[in-house]
């Protein structure tokens, strides 16, 4: 049954259920060793994508002032300072007596469109979907803010704006009930609409270093192992792929990155893995505390006529 | 020079080992849920449980406990819903809910199970106050008994299918956790609004509800290891003290004195409802605390790649 699938191998019920609208799988090579921290990505991503603005504040982290991804924000550029060399030999790596050394690793964070989205998976109204180019986009038009994918992702991608909903929006049909706030979850769409139009992701298009790259999945899977083979080459301090093995938890994401250091450093998960991959042993369990509910209260009338 | 951040950039302290951090910042987002979830975690498990008391003390002929326990869970039932659409970012589209069934989401499951035992509950409510169409409450009555169980432990199952590391690495006890909760509060609610004679089986169940429960969740903490600490800390650790405290005093209290003296059933019965309750803002709590700390998420990674680079 594919609704349970394993988490490995291709999405769920994609790209059978398009037919001949199937796209080849989009998606994001980040390769962090480029960043240079501008946040151009930010910038576009907000602007073409009318994300509101959510607070000016500094918040003594580095360089970064946006902290983590939310509903506000569908990149995030993180700064990490560190007294580790970039290299390990040569020029860069710290000789006996040299200066201490110091790094400052920038990384442009985003959703990872997961082969198996916990987010996905989790949703009730069939507001997240897997478009014909096997990204994980909420229709807007149906979430009803049950918050159930926010804790469903392995990566606290996903999460519901609180802001005020637009004076324009129509009036709401259960007043009494009515918040204030926008009440449903966003995230990144890896620009579904550009996508559709045949352009890049905001993003993408914006970063001035190509660290972030859009194409097809498979192609960047290539080009994402020749530039860690050079970097090993060059003695760089800690290069590895993220995200790019389909035989991880979530099935490999669509939108991987190029580290220099453990995940965690990066606030990313270091092995994670889509909840529902526990699922069907999970509703056996619930099952069976049912039956185990009914023959305990059943035990309870035999207790004793006294 | 040494650059020390003030903020410490990153390393942190776990039991016996150091692990990196972006800035002790969170890893997964603690949920958006507020208030009304930990309430209807509490009310969905009366439901449940109170249909099978219902349905078994009928058949039983104990027309008195199934009178009282059938109202009960239809109560429970019609407030359950009030909650969870009280929710929602956007309530007005909670029709939205029963737009697919998908048995990946365990919350779209349980919208079905809920509409299904909250309706059929309601229905033989009515027709047994009204005392009309006989065969169609009966009907109802025996679809509330078969949905009630499900209702009682698929919440276990809602907690458990998330990435919240207290709730997902308990997810072989928190069904059984919840259904013993369930079983317990409609066993102390209907021991509250039952007379002493008819609500035996009520009473057994909610001792044996107590009994069973605080065992599970002795076991589920101490199989939780590092994780589990969140529930000896906080809110997390305070609910929990509170619902042991209450449930244990009130099953006691029930066991010694719940058959003869009325005043020791009420007092009984509603301490172990307050317990329960404190058991499920203790679950809920627990789950945001894991979440907040990026080691409860790290950690449990972390030594499941070792095993799995050991394996290889």
């Amino acid at each position: 049954m594919s609704a349970l699938a394993e988490p490995t191998g291709a999405p769920a019920a994609w790209p059978n259920t398009y037919g001949d609208e199937a796209k080849p799988r989009m998606g994001f090579f980040t390769d962090t060793t480029v960043c240079i921290g501008c946040k151009a990505c930010e910038v576009a991503c907000k602007e073409w994508n009318l994300i509101p603005e959510d607070g000016l504040e500094w918040s003594g982290l580095s360089y970064d002032n946006t902290g983590e991804l939310s509903a506000n924000s569908w990149r995030h550029v993180a700064f990490v300072e560190q007294a580790k060399p970039l290299k390990l030999d040569g020029e860069l790596a710290t000789a006996d007596g040299g200066p201490e050394p110091l790094r400052w690793l920038m990384e442009s964070d985003v959703c990872k469109h997961c082969t198996h989205a916990g987010c996905l998976d989790a949703c009730p109204t069939g507001s997240l979907f897997r478009t014909e180019f096997g990204t994980v986009v909420v229709q807007e038009d149906i979430c009803n803010g049950c918050g159930y994918c926010v804790p469903a992702c392995p990566f606290g991608v996903i999460d519901k704006r609180d802001l005020p909903r637009s004076p324009d929006d129509a009036p709401l049909a259960l007043p009494l009930l009515g918040k204030k706030e926008d009440g449903r979850v966003w995230k990144c769409t890896l620009c579904y609409d550009r996508l559709k139009g045949g352009h890049e992701p905001a993003c993408a298009k914006a970063c001035p270093t190509d660290s972030i790259q859009f194409g097809e999945l498979d192609e960047l899977r290539g080009r994402a192992q020749k530039r860690l083979e050079k970097l090993e080459a060059e003695g760089w301090n800690g290069p590895r792929l993220y995200g790019e093995d389909p035989d991880d938890g979530v099935g490999g994401f669509g939108a991987f990155f190029l580290l220099l250091d453990e995940p965690e450093v990066y606030g990313l998960p270091p092995d994670p893995v889509v909840p529902t991959a526990q699922l069907p042993r999970l509703w056996r369990t619930t099952a069976l505390a049912a039956a185990a509910v009914t023959v305990g209260i059943a035990a309870a009338f035999l207790g004793g006529r006294e | 020079m040494t650059y020390a951040h003030p903020n410490g950039n990153g390393s942190i302290t776990a039991v016996g080992t150091t692990m990196e951090s972006y800035y002790g910042k969170p890893i997964v987002k603690e949920p958006v849920w507020k208030a009304e979830i930990p309430w209807y975690l509490f009310m969905g498990g009366v439901a449940g449980a109170a249909s099978v008391l219902h349905g078994l003390a009928r058949v039983t002929g104990n027309h008195r406990l199934a009178r009282s326990c059938l109202y009960i869970g239809a109560v429970a039932d019609a407030v359950s819903p009030v909650l969870l659409i009280s929710d929602l970012g956007r309530p007005e589209r909670f029709l939205n809910m029963l737009r697919v069934f998908k048995v990946t989401s365990p919350m779209s499951v349980g919208s079905w199970i809920l509409v299904a035992s909250s309706g059929a509950s309601n229905t033989a409510a009515a027709l047994e106050g009204l005392g009309i169409l006989r065969p169609v409450k009966w009907l109802a009555e025996a679809a509330s008994f078969v949905t009630g169980p499900p209702l009682a432990t698929y919440t276990g199952a809602l907690l458990a299918n998330t990435a919240i590391p207290v709730w997902s690495e308990a997810r072989d006890e928190l069904p059984w956790v919840f259904g013993a909760s369930a079983a317990a509060s409609a066993g102390a609610a209907a021991t509250v609004f039952t007379p002493a004679d008819a609500a035996g089986p009520a009473r057994r169940a909610a001792i044996a509800g107590v009994a069973v429960e605080l065992g599970l969740v002795q076991a589920m903490e101490r199989k939780l290891g590092f994780v589990g600490e969140v529930y000896r800390q906080g809110e997390a650790g305070r609910y929990g003290r509170v619902s042991k405290l209450c449930t244990a005093a009130g099953a006691g209290l029930l066991a010694l004195r719940g058959k003869r003296s009325r005043a020791a059933a009420v007092t009984g019965g509603a301490l172990v409802l307050a317990g329960e309750l404190a058991l499920r803002w203790s679950v809920f709590k627990a789950g945001f605390q894991s979440a907040r700390d990026p080691r409860y998420t790290v950690r449990p990674q972390k030594e499941r790649l070792q095993k799995k680079g050991a394996r290889r």
